[in-house]
């Protein structure tokens, strides 16, 4: 659920319990500076933009694009659309994001806009992993897959994989898939069938 | 449909926990009666972002009542009118058209203000971590009913349990006391076969840590049992009390 109801796979919590004794790592550490950096710079960009538009008013955009275009029914053309879309958001966002006050001490419009940033790199994942998959799988249904009873119609063939994207270090790059091919020994996979 | 309504704002604004305070004053207009209290906020800091002012800042999460994030001293009450819910599940229809509403934080001095109405309540996960656990070992979980609780007991401590940690008692008691929170952690465990083994040593050390941050005793005025949106009873005072007790005999 995505409702904060989270249930841990029993290895973690088991790795999680060993950690107690690992004692914290050095904020000196070359890897730390890099990231308080690149975390600084972030900051430094998204204050100084000056734009007109709120972290809510775009974020509410982007929503709506997700609905539309990447919701539980899609298809093809609706997924170009809507990426492209997004992109457009994401100009917005770069150009004419307003952030009141200071970055210094508490400043949650600050906080909102870091994370809406986060939100259109994931948005545009959902669409480009969506777009690859030519088959209705899981709980989405590409409209163009479907059975002649409507039912979601998958592509065994050609999708039997877990996907897996590879940001490129920028949010102007198209991220890069690495598939991971479905093993099953036990099993014969099937299609799911509640009807008989 | 509930009919929009019109009012004034009367919110504390205050820049850091050593700043001083005061009260900023806004006129709502046309909010609909199904807004929430939280929503209504929302539109007054889209409001003043558009007028490129600093929004108020507010503590909020799940806006359904169970994380214990929201807060807020409504018209002179922790969570506002209602009883049994928190700031998040109070709608704009409990209001009148011309109402002046007074928001302020938690005020108490185990809750610092870090910006307008947000408060740092970290002192409440310090004195979970001073006890509020069942040390076992981590692994797969035993079958379901190995340990057999009898069903009031387990009703009891799934009261206990319902406390969100929200810090309302703290902000209503005139001692600002967090019994009721400590209490309610407490018994969720102790009332409970697998908490039992640490039981004692739980009171202890959590009330410890409690005294410690700044937090006062039990004035057994009950304002704390009134406020809480989670109806805690200040039964589990009395639990804890006993627990105490028994603790410092052993020692």
């Amino acid at each position: 659920m995505a409702d904060g109801y989270f249930v841990l796979p029993y290895t973690i919590q088991n790795y999680l319990a060993d950690q107690i004794t690992v004692p914290r790592f050095s904020t000196d550490l070359p890897e730390f500076a890099e990231a308080e950096k690149a975390v600084q710079d972030k900051i430094d960009h998204l204050m100084s933009i000056h734009g007109k538009e709120s972290v809510d008013s775009i974020h509410k955009k982007l929503g709506h694009i997700m609905w539309e275009y990447v919701g539980m029914g899609r298809t093809e053309e609706g997924l170009k659309e809507g990426l492209a879309k997004l992109k457009e958001i994401r100009k917005e966002f770069e150009t004419n994001l307003f952030i009141p006050g200071s970055k210094e001490g508490m400043n949650v419009e600050l906080d909102k806009a870091i994370r809406l940033n986060d939100f259109i790199t994931m948005g545009e994942l959902i669409a480009y992993d969506a777009l690859n998959r030519n088959e209705s799988c899981g709980g989405h249904f590409r409209e163009e897959y479907q059975t002649e009873e409507g039912e979601a119609k998958r592509d065994d063939e050609n999708y039997f994989y877990v996907s897996c994207w590879e940001y490129q270090g920028t949010d102007e790059k198209a991220p890069v898939l690495y598939k991971e091919p479905l093993v099953y020994e036990a099993i014969k996979v099937q299609t799911r069938n509640y009807k008989s | 449909m509930d009919k929009n309504i019109s009012f004034t704002l009367k919110i504390w604004r205050q820049n850091g926990p050593k700043e001083k305070g005061h009260f900023d004053t806004f006129q709502m207009k046309d909010i609909p009666g199904d807004t929430s209290f939280l929503e209504m906020l929302d539109i007054l800091n889209e409001q003043l972002v558009s007028e490129g002012k600093e929004p108020v800042v507010f503590d909020h999460d799940c806006r359904e009542g169970i994380c214990g994030m929201c807060s807020l001293y409504i018209n002179g009450h922790p969570h506002g009118p209602a009883t049994g819910a928190t700031t998040c599940q109070i709608y704009m229809r409990r209001f009148q058209d011309g109402d002046t509403i007074t928001v302020e934080p938690w005020r108490s001095a185990g809750f610092p203000v870090i910006k307008d109405l947000m408060v740092d309540r970290s002192a409440f996960d310090k004195i979970m971590q001073a006890g509020g656990y069942v040390s076992v070992r981590t692994g797969a979980p035993q079958n379901a009913n190995a340990i057999l609780i009898p069903k009031p007991i387990a009703d009891e401590a799934m009261d206990a349990a319902s406390c969100i940690g929200c810090g309302a008692c703290v902000a209503a008691c005139k001692n600002g006391s967090a019994m009721l929170f400590v209490s309610a952690k407490v018994s969720q465990l102790n009332l409970l076969p697998q908490g039992k083994p640490e039981a004692l040593k739980r009171a202890k050390a959590m009330l410890a840590k409690m005294d410690e941050l700044g937090f006062g005793n039990c004035t057994n005025t009950r304002a704390c049992e009134a406020e809480c949106p989670k109806c805690v009873s200040i039964t589990n005072i009395a639990r804890l009390n006993r627990d105490f007790i028994r603790a410092k005999l052993k020692d």
